[in-house]
């Protein structure tokens, strides 16, 4: 749609409400009624379609709301109008199926274009797998032997209105995506468990995460910062909770971090040789606890009655430790919302929090297990 | 003239009698308005504020999806179909609908599939949790238990559309008085006829998508699960080609009974009576081409992206020839602005601004912004309340007086319309905005920018929730009295169906009129 026009229903909009434009901008900004001109090509090509398309449809309706508003006010029985007898017109019905149709060419034209180059995800700099688990995320860079898990950081006292929210409230993970700014990163997403999707605004990247199939997509974001989004997709209880951090860095110091994430990680299977005394392991465990395992099993431990059960006084929590480590390496055959955390959490992250689970809520088991047990456990299935 | 209604309970349970299943219909679903109405308060009430207040996670889900199911299955396609039963025999001449005792039969089971899926609520593990769309493997593998009550729930409600809509084209087909021709039928026999159709068409596809969910929980078959060959897109397209000729369903009756309307009130015939019936046929014949724009996530190869993209903005077409027509009869009418009018009329405009916001939609990469957000909560609340809900509101205010004999209270039916109008407007439209600014559907929590829109949208939920009991109180007034309805009722109204007593008797045209 021409510049001309949209300026005019621009000052309209502005003449209507009174302000100045820039204190109407302001407005709009502060109550966040619109969408985001995000940071990349594409998310500024889709916003500028919604643009002209959400013009077109204010310019078509003044013409129709006018139209009915006038004959409203104007042809009403009480002001002493008589009906006319008029009810066909063949011409009147050749206009208005022409002009909207030539209206819809207009905007297909762009809007092809823009889905042509959404859908380009040939000659990118690099590859993320994205996996969308109930309820996280884990990236992991293709080629980079960097791999993570980002879960929502937002306490369970934020949430349950024990302690004032955060601004990042719900938007706020313990570990970003972080990717270089100015390359083609190209995202292959999919899920482990449930349809999942993968929301940006400011990358104007929505994809679904479908379990067994590779979605591709792509991103080019031009200024660094921190970018935040949410899964798009219902995917059962917590899908309110599984946010998207996004932050980019600049080039060196993507590289930096890449190389300190590969030590951090050199240095937490290090870790797995290390003997924790009692006290270590079940504070580890409850931190791990807190993240990984409380959004069904629950604070106290009592779970959901049936929908997920209570490690408080349950079988395995206070059976033999062999059954409990199984129930956490490979997960439920029955019930398949308990994951496998074996390849998911650290050999340290499992010992502490299987320890954590024996002794907590009451169960008072009184034992604890190694790291190195568990990697054995594991070796030795 | 034969005889009158039974006595006692069993006038209902074995009537034959259209009149009486269609009564029978417009209260039951609206029990089921004010029960889906109650689900969606409880949303609106956790998301009065940030932070969890009222309701877990997993029982917000459970309200999500019962509002969905209870408002489209149970309140808006079974008010179309009594409305149908009360009208379609009355407005073509005809004395009853051509199958009466399948008509018994397709009312009586609603009740129980709507008792066994309420029931759900109290079962462990809770009611469906997985949204209206049950989209597999969530709806499957990671389903409750209750999912399988769910199931066959469904089954029976797609058997009692089916039967429903099996009468109405048998009725419309077979039973017009003579000189009733095609194109002499009212508009709203017109788009029910369509709409008949589309249910036979589809609702045999909702029935085949839920037997291959129970197949793939209780039988070890694979259709919607990768791991065993299946594919959970599969869900998705088999689910939206019953899904999106659905949304039609719920809306060409009520294209039909503002036809009727708009009319009566501007005292000018409708304009473009060929044309309107021409575009309700192509709005049907696209609905079947259209349906993967509810899936522009989903990874489809481009091409399919672009013909469902270029498919869906012509809809854009027919649905805008409707509404030109609709404002084009107003033009130069005599117009009055009694409740049905007043209720017609948003229809129109608050339709049309919910047809804005699906052109937009349709445009596919801005669609993977706007997708699964909440601006399309706000677009298709707007195509469904002011455009089924409103519709059904006002044929009911129309027709009250012919049904029971006495004129409705217009004051209290004004009160209603504007504290519904208002409510609504106020629910629905900054749901466009915060959606824009990144709010994803089906969250019982949210960040703390979408608070202040929130917060309104509760506010005005509860307000249209209370012009309901309005509404609800109105009705049961004009049925138990209240001053006597003429035979006409309105001024000149055009149709057969003012040419009989009020209240209508119980037989109507037991010997055919004279069309001309």
């Amino acid at each position: 749609m021409c510049i001309r026009v949209k300026r005019l229903f621009a000052c309209l909009l502005v003449l209507l409400t009174g302000l100045s434009q820039s204190a109407l901008a302001d407005e709009i900004e502060r109550w966040g009624v619109n969408m985001t001109q995000g940071v990349t090509p594409v998310s500024r090509d889709i916003y500028g379609l919604h643009m002209d398309i959400f013009w077109w449809c204010v310019g078509i309706g003044v013409v129709v709301f006018g139209v009915m508003f006038y004959t409203m006010i104007v042809h009403r029985k009480s002001q002493g109008a008589k009906a006319s007898n008029f009810h066909e017109s063949t011409t009147l019905e050749i206009i208005w199926t022409v002009v909207p149709f030539l209206i819809l060419i207009v905007m297909a034209i762009p809007a092809t274009n823009t889905l042509l180059k959404i859908y380009d995800t040939e000659d990118a700099d690099m590859d993320i797998i994205i996996t969308g688990y109930q309820w996280k995320w884990k990236y992991e860079y293709l080629g980079e032997d960097v791999s993570f898990f980002s879960n929502l950081s937002t306490s369970r006292d934020e949430i349950e209105n024990r302690v004032p929210k955060g601004p990042n409230y719900l938007l706020e993970v313990d570990e970003p995506l972080i990717i270089p700014v100015k390359k083609k990163v190209r995202f292959l997403i999919t899920a482990a468990d449930v349809i999942h999707a993968w929301w940006v605004p400011e990358l104007a990247v929505k994809k679904d995460a479908i379990p067994g199939y590779v979605n591709e997509s792509w991103t080019y974001v031009d200024e660094p910062g921190i970018y935040r989004g949410q899964c798009a997709e219902l995917c059962g209880k917590d899908h309110g909770f599984m946010p998207i951090v996004v932050k980019a860095l600049p080039q060196p110091e993507y590289d930096a971090w890449l190389v300190a994430k590969r030590e951090q990680a050199a240095a937490l299977k290090a870790l797995t040789e290390k003997t924790f005394t009692f006290d270590e392991l079940y504070a580890q465990g409850e931190k791990v606890y807190g993240t990984v395992c409380v959004a069904c099993h629950q604070s106290g431990g009592e779970g959901v009655p049936g929908v997920f059960p209570a490690i408080k006084a349950s079988a395995i929590a206070t059976g033999g430790m062999n059954g409990h480590l199984d129930m956490v390496v490979n997960g439920s055959s029955k019930n398949p919302a308990m994951q496998a955390y074996g390849p998911q959490l650290s050999e340290v992250d499992i010992a502490s929090v299987v320890t954590y689970q024996r002794n907590a809520f009451g169960n008072n088991m009184g034992d604890s297990i190694q790291p190195i047990d568990v990697l054995k456990f594991k070796q030795g299935q | 003239m034969a005889h009158g209604p039974a006595k006692g309970i069993t006038r209902w349970l074995y009537t034959t009698n259209h009149k009486d299943i269609g009564t029978m219909y417009l209260w039951f679903s609206f029990a089921m308005f004010l029960l889906g109405g109650v689900f969606a308060l409880v949303i609106r009430a956790e998301l009065f504020e940030p932070g969890l207040q009222i309701v877990e996670p997993e029982f917000f889900n459970q309200m999500t999806t019962m509002h969905g199911l209870v408002m489209v299955f149970g309140a808006v396609m079974p008010a179309f179909v009594g409305l149908a039963n009360w009208m379609v025999p009355m407005m073509i001449g005809a004395p009853d609908m051509a199958l009466p005792r399948m008509n018994n039969w397709s009312f009586w089971i609603l009740p129980f599939a709507f008792a066994m899926l309420a029931s759900t609520l109290f079962m462990e593990g809770g009611a469906p949790n997985f949204g209206w769309t049950f989209y597999a493997p969530l709806s499957t593998t990671y389903a409750p238990p209750s999912v399988t009550f769910f199931i066959f729930a469904v089954h029976i409600m797609g058997a009692s559309s089916i039967m429903g809509a099996i009468n109405i084209i048998a009725t419309i087909l077979n039973m017009r008085a003579p000189g009733m021709t095609m194109m002499k039928m009212p508009l709203f026999v017109w788009t029910w006829l369509i709409t008949a159709y589309l249910l036979i068409a589809v609702m045999p596809v909702l029935a085949g998508v839920v037997t291959m969910m129970l197949m793939d929980i209780h039988f070890g078959t694979s259709f919607f699960d990768a791991a065993g060959g299946g594919d959970p897109v599969l869900f998705q397209h088999v689910f939206w080609f019953f899904g999106h000729p659905e949304v039609y369903i719920m809306i060409l009756p009520a294209f039909g009974v503002v036809s009727q309307i708009i009319p009566t009130f501007a005292r000018k015939p409708l304009f473009g009576y060929a044309s309107m019936v021409y575009a309700t046929s192509s709005i049907a014949f696209l609905s079947f081409i259209v349906w993967a724009h509810h899936m522009f996530t989903v990874g489809m190869p481009v091409a399919g992206e672009l013909f469902f993209m270029y498919a869906t903005m012509l809809i854009a077409v027919p649905t805008g020839v409707k509404v030109f027509n609709w404002v084009t009869t107003m033009f130069k009418g005599s117009m009055t602005f009694e409740t049905p009018m007043l209720f017609s009329i948003a229809f129109v405009i608050l339709f049309t601004i919910g047809g804005f916001s699906g052109l937009m939609l349709a445009i596919a990469p801005a669609d993977f912004q706007y997708h699964d957000t909440y601006f399309v909560v706000a677009h298709f609340h707007y195509v469904l309340v002011p455009g089924a809900i409103f519709s059904i509101t006002a044929a009911v205010y129309y027709w009250l007086p012919k049904w029971c004999g006495n004129m409705y209270n217009e004051v209290m039916g004004k009160t209603h319309f504007w504290m519904a109008f208002i409510g609504l407007n106020l629910t629905f439209f900054p749901m466009h905005f915060v959606g824009l600014a990144g709010m994803p559907r089906r969250i019982p929590d949210y960040a703390l920018q979408f608070a202040d829109f929130n917060m309104y949208a509760s506010v005005g939920a509860f307000l249209f929730g209370a012009a309901q009991i309005l509404f609800l109180f109105n009705v049961i007034a004009t049925i138990r009295g209240g001053r006597k309805a003429t035979d006409e009722v309105w001024e000149n109204p055009e149709g057969l169906e003012w040419t009989v007593p009020s209240p209508a008797p119980y037989h109507t045209f037991s010997t055919p009129p004279d069309v001309k």
